[in-house]
């Protein structure tokens, strides 16, 4: 009897704790703790957290112009013991295409051996190099499954695929949603906005590669916020007739160039 | 070593493809045999696998049949996924993955060609081990080893297409002629740019050669009466 009664005791006493929980709780919606779950008014606050996370990170910028692809990116050095050059923010995924990511670094590794793997599977099966457009495909399919499951959570980058293939020189970002877009002139992080007004000044389809290293220069010095960060490193590559179709970093003395003429562009913008 | 089965098809056969400067013609005799039985004499050994990619089948019926079909499924996937055409290049290359992966089970020795958009016209052997060689023409199939001297005696590069017309209509008949397991009628493909075009010949209208004399049993042919040296 007296067993029954504590049974029913504690049940109440649960009853009330799970209670005073929800309300806990309920300071959020509620509608953001699953990638699987859709807010009332038909969002999914997970991928907008992931697109957070791509915001916070450095700018990370690509240009198609006539004859290849140029990626640029601001790597933010949060520590003098690093070592220079290390922690590369673009990588390659095959001899003819490089990607360039904003985001969490550790995603894009993810996603960096995901489209090498996809790259290697192509030559295989069909005896030709992979295209930008079916590598961007393959990856923005892996990256939408990533937001229908409670149990995992979006990728936290955007990614920047460029290179030359059989249709030319093409670019494409892969967004946390899942969303692939082509773009002639592309930009993700956090000086997107500016970096994006600044491509659209420029005729891309009309420039050569080695004029678009030195718009890419400029405007990676120029999104970059003195003030609020510190250090920073240009990472670029390229690909397309200048590297004889191959993605490879853009020469030391060429790079050194561009980030001279970068700086004195600086001091007479505006 | 018997590489058929008792009572298989085989289609012991003459089959070839040439490119030319806007595509590629491929063709191929009628004939597919079971031992001395002819089962079909109007087979048709040039199969479609995509637009414009065909294959010329030897080797075993039935293999080669369920190759082709494949290697047609595989393409249809390359097109939804890529949405563009194969290139000629990837079905000879899944033609081949297929041909040596399961070289011990299958019999087949198959021909690629066709026409695609980044290299134009382009011929693929794939001989029975699953090697795989491009080559600006390929012959196969038993009939083909009675005609590699002529092949090699009048094929040149440039031709137009009647010249390549021609060239394979004549290597077929040479084969067929000399080749017991190839005959029937020849039937041949224009594959270009624009579409493909059948052509067919029919066993009664096939090009004729020197078709041999028995000389052995035949009348002596008399020479000229000698005549008496005139005495001075």
């Amino acid at each position: 009897m007296i067993s029954h009664g504590l049974t029913r005791l504690s049940l109440r006493v649960r009853g009330k704790l799970t209670c005073i929980l929800t309300t806990m709780t309920s300071i959020g919606t509620g509608y953001d703790l699953s990638a699987s779950t859709y807010s009332p008014d038909g969002r999914i606050f997970q991928v907008e957290y992931a697109n957070k996370a791509v915001e916070n990170s450095g700018t990370a910028i690509g240009l198609r112009v006539k004859d290849g692809v140029v990626l640029a990116v601001e790597k933010l050095i949060h520590s003098k013991l690093l070592v220079p050059g290390a922690n590369r923010r673009i990588q390659t995924v095959d001899r003819h295409i490089g990607m360039a990511s904003a985001g969490l670094l550790a995603d894009s590794r993810k996603i960096s051996q995901l489209a090498r793997d996809s790259g290697a599977q192509t030559r295989k099966q069909w005896k030709e190099p992979l295209t930008v457009k079916a590598l961007s495909d393959t990856v923005s399919w892996n990256a939408q499954t990533y937001t229908l499951y409670s149990s995992v959570r979006p990728f936290g980058v955007s990614t920047i695929f460029g290179g030359v293939d059989k249709s030319g020189p093409s670019l494409y970002i892969v967004e946390p949603s899942g969303v692939c877009l082509g773009y002639h002139g592309a930009a993700v992080g956090k000086g997107r906005q500016l970096a994006k007004t600044e491509l659209e000044k420029l005729k891309l389809s009309e420039l050569s590669m080695r004029e678009a290293v030195m718009e890419a220069a400029r405007i990676i010095y120029l999104v970059h916020d003195d003030n609020k960060e510190k250090e920073f490193e240009l990472e670029m590559t390229w690909v397309g007739v200048e590297s004889n179709d191959l993605h490879l970093p853009v020469p030391a003395d060429l790079l050194e160039e561009a980030k001279k003429k970068a700086k004195d562009a600086l001091e007479t913008f505006e | 070593m018997n590489r058929l089965k008792t009572g298989e098809v085989n289609l012991g056969t003459s089959i070839m493809a040439v490119q030319f400067d806007k595509g590629v013609v491929i063709g191929a005799d009628s004939r597919t045999t079971t031992g001395s039985y002819i089962a079909n004499r109007v087979t048709d050994k040039l199969t479609h696998v995509h637009d414009r990619i065909y294959c010329c089948r030897s080797g075993s019926a039935a293999d080669t049949q369920a190759v082709a079909d494949m290697v047609h499924s595989h393409l249809q996937l390359y097109t939804q996924i890529h949405g563009a055409h194969p290139p000629v290049s990837s079905a000879a290359g899944i033609f081949q993955d297929i041909c040596y992966d399961n070289k011990d089970a299958l019999s087949a020795g198959i021909i690629v060609a066709g026409w695609d958009k980044e290299v134009g016209p382009s011929v693929y052997n794939i001989p029975l081990g699953g090697g795989l060689f491009r080559q600006p023409w390929a012959i196969g199939g038993s009939g083909s080893t009675y005609v590699y001297g002529y092949c090699d005696a009048t094929y040149q590069e440039g031709w137009g297409r009647d010249e390549t017309v021609e060239f394979v209509k004549n290597t077929l008949a040479l084969a067929m002629a000399r080749d017991g397991s190839s005959g029937g009628v020849i039937r041949m493909c224009v594959i270009t740019e624009d579409g493909v075009e059948r052509l067919f010949v029919p066993g009664d209208k096939l090009p004729t050669f020197w078709g041999g004399r028995e000389v052995l049993s035949g009348p002596v042919k008399k020479s000229v009466e000698p005549t008496a040296m005139a005495i001075e």
